[in-house]
């Protein structure tokens, strides 16, 4: 795909991995920098991008790229994405380079704000013109945290979800799930970065590591494209004769999984696991036999992966998608939607470098703002890509979740992970013709 | 002023209905059934109060309805318990024995009931029930009384049901609030079993499973004890979700389906039928097909059955039963729910009958009112043990009354 010039190529050729590059954005996506632990993540570049230079001078990553200009005085974005948007676009050559040399690319931001909002969006698209995958990983603000910065943070995604390969969205108010009353903001927050910082680590892994069971990149990004409106995460750990059991129990116990019932409306299931040598071709099928049991209708991604370090312990790392339920972002139409179908048609026939030809040549000056850009590219691609949304919308109609009926509001009565609510005929896959 | 009959109340506040039973109690500790009272619930969910003011006020309807009814005043009640916290286990205790003779005293009995008691129970649970089974002296079984007999080592098994302090709690505070005084709680499954079953059942063993609104209540006899109990907080009401939820209508049409069109056995002969629904003019609604409807009924009630089964099963019960399955419950009221819980359980089922009270026929002949009449019967050996301890105060009342009666 693209030659490596400034590979740390020793560390990932073995498992034939393309050279990486983990970006944070933004404030949150700088100190999320400064939670990874950094020996996990050999091999990697790591970069911060940031208007405020605060943050920046508090962070310990080697490139650090302040984004600054006369625009904002020194000031930062003040919660504003238009001006964070604005001078990422001005400095669009300076993340370009920032990008160059590698292959994937991962974003790490907080969207809500002004920088992370702003800026990711078009990074993501600085990204992929050098030729990279992109995958994100973004969290959406707390709803308490107010309306605006929800409104940003949503639109912003919808603007990343158009350029990024993969974007993997956790919503902050889930960790409430983690929590209790007596946990304080910055543990709140800590708990949050770890959560996200887990599902890179877990993605990361499941690339980067000797599999048993190897996955590649490009599966990843078919799965999580176009399906990544909310995620949720959970990653445990177990160790002893009987951790694959454990496990299986730990996950499907997550607060965050909603005893099984997110995997159970989930549409992709990505399923990272990591053991010591000693690592079983049995107990990788003992705990995807279970997680395949509980969300049957989902599409299942996953990789098994040996790490010396791991010893006897056995940890997974699983990554659900689901459709949004109030499909907000089905009933907005047009551009935004068109430019994804085009992207994906164009680079399903004729690969990546051609997509990032396109954009470029309908695209000739960076300057121009997003949905300018869009509707250029929209226009571009019209009559083909009306066709492609067609049939990607037939395909993607909302499956029914099961309502529970008067027992949605009690407790749930579960046994041995099934749950006794839900009609007996349709656990077990009772036709009635 | 000096009845020697006294009235026991027992009240079950169940997901589907609120019902209590007045019973009178004779001077030769004869049972016999004077007054019923029930509402329809509206406040509980799964055998547990959610809604404490609807709860209350279908309570004080019940209690009203029976109070007219048995023409008493009631002012304690023995309340029925139930919800998916409520666990039962068994538990042994030891005592050693020291006197120089060796021979177990009545103090050694006490002492060793006391230690089996001591479990150690989360602190958020609460003990409904601790159920003495049998003793055992030196190792050797099925000692029934052992004070008097020889030996070094004396235990005791118990039967332990518990639950959640406050949910528990709940219940009682909302009776409280009605100026009703709880004697005593008890768990609604040993309340049926104590209705349906006879000393001979029990001594064979039986295994009664009550199927309710919301929860299923089962208990397992063998060698005259209680060996096992457990709820499943599944019952009558998710029939009517699944019915709701399959054939999609509402709820309320459902249950009425479910009344007027249900059966837990597969009819042949209903293959292709469908049932019109009109509304209140008569004009018709929809159509729903009855094999549909008998076939989501069928699953659901035989899970019921698989679930107890898989339970009994693993507490190694199952070989015991010999007498049988016994039902209860408004669910026993499904055509062919007995024949479906055999082809399940494998083994021979009824539908259980109240035995050794007499009274109301109305009432008796029902199941969904066995649990209530079991907390009567329950208030009675409890009533019955209180007098025979204060036989003192029995013997100076009976000397009054003769007194007084003498002109």
């Amino acid at each position: 795909m693209k030659t490596k010039t400034e590979t740390p190529a020793a560390m990932l050729e073995p498992a034939g991995m393309r050279a990486a590059k983990i970006i944070g954005v933004g404030s949150a996506g700088v100190s999320l920098l400064e939670v990874m632990n950094r020996g996990e993540f050999t091999g990697a570049g790591f970069a911060a991008v940031n208007t405020d230079a605060t943050s920046l001078a508090g962070s310990t990553v080697a490139l650090k790229i302040h984004l600054e200009t006369r625009l904002l005085r020194g000031l930062g974005t003040g919660g504003d994405p238009e001006r964070g948007r604005a001078i990422a676009e001005e400095q669009f050559t300076t993340l370009k380079t920032a990008c160059e040399g590698a292959d994937v690319i991962f974003i790490v931001a907080g969207l809500g704000g002004g920088a992370g909002s702003g800026i990711t969006p078009v990074l993501a698209r600085a990204a992929r013109e050098t030729g990279a995958l992109v995958l994100a990983f973004v969290t959406l603000p707390f709803v308490c945290e107010g309306n605006r910065r929800q409104q940003q943070a949503q639109q912003s995604l919808e603007q990343l979800r158009a350029v990024a390969d993969g974007v993997i969205c956790l919503p902050c108010q889930k960790t409430f799930k983690l929590i209790d009353e007596n946990t304080s903001v910055l543990d709140t927050f800590r708990i949050t970065g770890e959560l996200l910082v887990q599902g890179v680590r877990g993605v990361w892994r499941l690339l980067t590591r000797p599999g048993l069971i190897q996955i590649h990149f490009d599966d990843l990004c078919a799965l999580v494209r176009n399906r990544h409106s909310e995620s949720a995460f959970a990653s445990v750990e177990a160790s002893g004769p009987a951790r694959s059991r454990e496990v299986v129990e730990k996950l499907l116990n997550h607060p965050l999984l909603e005893e099984g019932r997110v995997l159970a409306e989930s549409e992709a299931v990505l399923v990272s696991m990591m053991g010591g040598r000693d690592l079983t071709m049995a107990e990788v099928n003992r705990v995807m036999e279970q997680i395949n049991r509980h969300c049957e209708r989902a599409q299942v991604i996953m990789g098994a992966a040996v790490d010396e370090a791991m010893k006897t312990r056995l940890s997974v790392t699983l990554i659900a998608a689901r459709q949004n339920p109030d499909a907000k972002t089905e009933a907005q139409s047009g551009a935004p939607a068109s430019v994804e179908c085009a992207d994906m048609s164009a680079s399903r026939s004729a690969g990546r470098r051609q997509v990032a030809a396109v954009s470029g040549e309908s695209a000739p000056q960076s300057g121009l703002s997003l949905e300018q850009r869009e509707q250029v590219l929209a226009r571009h691609n019209s009559g083909r890509a009306r066709k492609a949304m067609a049939r990607m919308r037939q395909a993607q109609l909302p499956l029914a979740i099961i309502s529970k009926g008067r027992f949605d509001k009690s407790e749930p009565t579960i046994h041995k992970g099934e749950d006794l609510d839900i009609p007996t005929y349709i656990r077990r896959g009772v036709a009635l013709n | 002023m000096f009845d020697d009959s006294s009235i026991i109340v027992g009240l079950e506040i169940g997901t589907s209905k609120v019902c209590a039973v007045v019973g009178e109690q004779g001077a030769d500790g004869a049972l016999n059934i004077i007054g019923l009272g029930q509402a329809r619930s509206r406040g509980v969910r799964k055998g547990e109060v959610a809604d404490t003011a609807q709860a209350e006020e279908d309570v004080r309807n019940a209690i009203v309805e029976a109070e007219q009814m048995a023409d008493v005043e009631i002012r304690n009640v023995y309340l029925g318990v139930t919800g998916g916290h409520i666990r039962g286990f068994n538990n042994r205790g030891v005592h050693p024995v020291v006197s120089a003779d060796r021979e177990i005293s009545e103090d050694d009995v006490q002492d060793v009931i006391k230690n089996a008691k001591a479990i150690n129970l989360p602190t958020e649970n609460n003990v409904v029930h601790a159920i003495r089974q049998h003793f055992f002296v030196d190792g050797q079984d099925g000692v029934i009384n052992p004070a008097g007999m020889l030996g070094s080592r004396l235990e005791v098994d118990v039967h332990v049901v518990h639950g959640n302090t406050n949910r528990l709690q709940n219940a009682i505070r909302l009776v409280k609030g009605l100026q009703l005084e709880v004697d005593e709680i008890v768990f609604n499954g040993l309340a049926s079993s104590l209705a349906l079953l006879t000393g001979e059942q029990k001594e064979l063993g039986a295994l009664v499973i009550d199927i309710g609104g919301g929860t299923t209540d089962y208990v397992v006899y063998a060698g005259g004890v209680i060996r096992h109990t457990g709820v499943l907080a599944v019952g009558g009401d998710h029939v009517s979700n699944d019915l709701a939820y399959g054939l999609k209508v509402p709820l309320s049409r459902a249950e009425k389906l479910k009344l007027e069109h249900g059966s837990a056995w597969l009819d042949e002969k209903i293959k292709g039928q469908s049932v019109t629904i009109t509304n209140e003019l008569g004009l018709p609604l929809k159509t729903v097909n009855v094999e549909h409807l008998q076939r989501i009924m069928s699953l659901r009630l035989e899970e019921i059955f698989q679930l107890v089964a898989q339970d009994v099963e693993q507490a190694g019960l199952f070989d015991f039963l010999r007498a049988g399955v016994f039902l209860g419950g408004g669910g026993a009221r499904i055509p062919h729910i007995a024949r479906l819980a055999e082809h399940a359980l494998q083994m021979p089922v009824s539908i259980g009958q109240t035995n050794s009270i007499s009274g109301l026929k109305s009432a008796l002949d029902q199941p969904e009112f066995f649990t209530a009449i079991g907390l009567v019967k329950f208030g009675s050996f409890k009533t019955r043990k209180r007098e025979s301890k204060s036989s003192l105060a029995r013997d100076i009342k009976g000397t009054l009354r003769r007194f007084l009666q003498r002109p």
